[in-house]
């Protein structure tokens, strides 16, 4: 499959992610989107490290090229694991404290 | 037109439709649901890559654990009514038009690229997506960032706790 085809489905992930942020005002949407948009860059990370593989083999038959690159998806996945953590914990705190999850109020950390 | 082609597409617009309704959802319940399915979409697309190592993982954690920790925190504050407020129509547009002005600036910058032409990602076959390869990178070339991975979970995990602790 060319690789013009996935930079655009990720492309396509990543701008809907992108509205979803800058249009929903519930913080649990706004964080589903940005979920979103890390799905998106991981399977354009997965698609380019095949088609560096892909080149590689060419070359030498045995080689392990773009092996970086799946694991990058893998890290990116313990962070976001260790992100979802702290965000909702942040989030259960704020609908404890003003019993909305509107991201507007939280506009209070002002002062 | 063969066998991976179609279902490339057929995983594309599944994702795609389940990623705008997941926009356009107004329960928070069901727009977990539709994100669980641009998962599994995604899993798809890891399978047709041959990352099958990724493609398991991207289901337990993703789909098992992160979108169960969502469904929890949405059914303990009680959110499955619709009360998101409203928000202005205009505010909206300009979001829509903005993320639209984004993806119409990367698609043409893509088009335009001369680097790509002609590449392909290679599909069913190679083997570093198995986790043989995988772990043997993962446990001699990365063994550094792997622990340091299990500190950030540490840390995580006591800030949790710590924020949620009510006081």
């Amino acid at each position: 499959m060319p690789i013009q085809y996935y930079i655009y489905f990720s492309l396509a992930l990543f701008s809907i992610g992108i509205i979803g942020v800058l249009t929903r005002r519930n913080a649990i949407i706004v964080f589903m989107c940005i979920e979103l948009m890390l799905n998106a860059v991981n399977l354009l990370l997965v698609a380019f490290s095949k088609m560096h593989h892909g080149i590689a083999t060419t070359n030498n038959a045995v080689s392990t090229a773009g092996v970086e690159g799946q694991l990058f998806v893998f890290f990116i996945m313990v962070v976001a694991a260790a992100e979802v953590s702290v965000g909702l914990a942040i989030i259960v705190m704020l609908y404890r404290n003003t019993h909305s999850v509107d991201i507007n109020f939280l506009n209070r950390l002002k002062n | 037109m063969d066998t991976l082609q179609i279902l490339f597409f057929l995983l594309s617009a599944l994702a795609i439709f389940s990623a705008i309704m997941v926009l356009v959802s107004k329960n928070p319940v069901h727009s977990v649901l539709w994100l669980i399915v641009v998962f599994f979409a995604i899993s798809g697309h890891y399978i047709l890559l041959n990352a099958q190592f990724l493609a398991i993982v991207n289901l337990i954690v993703y789909a098992g654990a992160i979108m169960v920790l969502f469904l929890f925190v949405i059914m303990l504050m009680n959110l499955n009514a619709d009360t998101e407020p409203r928000k202005n129509w205009w505010m909206k547009l300009a979001g829509v038009v903005s993320g639209g002005c984004f993806l119409m600036v990367m698609v043409s910058l893509v088009r335009q690229a001369t680097e790509l032409s002609g590449k392909a990602a290679l599909m069913k076959t190679g083997d570093i997506g198995l986790i043989k390869n995988l772990g043997k990178a993962l446990f001699s070339d990365f063994v550094v960032p792997f622990e340091i991975s299990s500190v950030l979970f540490l840390s995580a995990m006591v800030g949790a706790v710590v924020i949620g602790k009510k006081d």
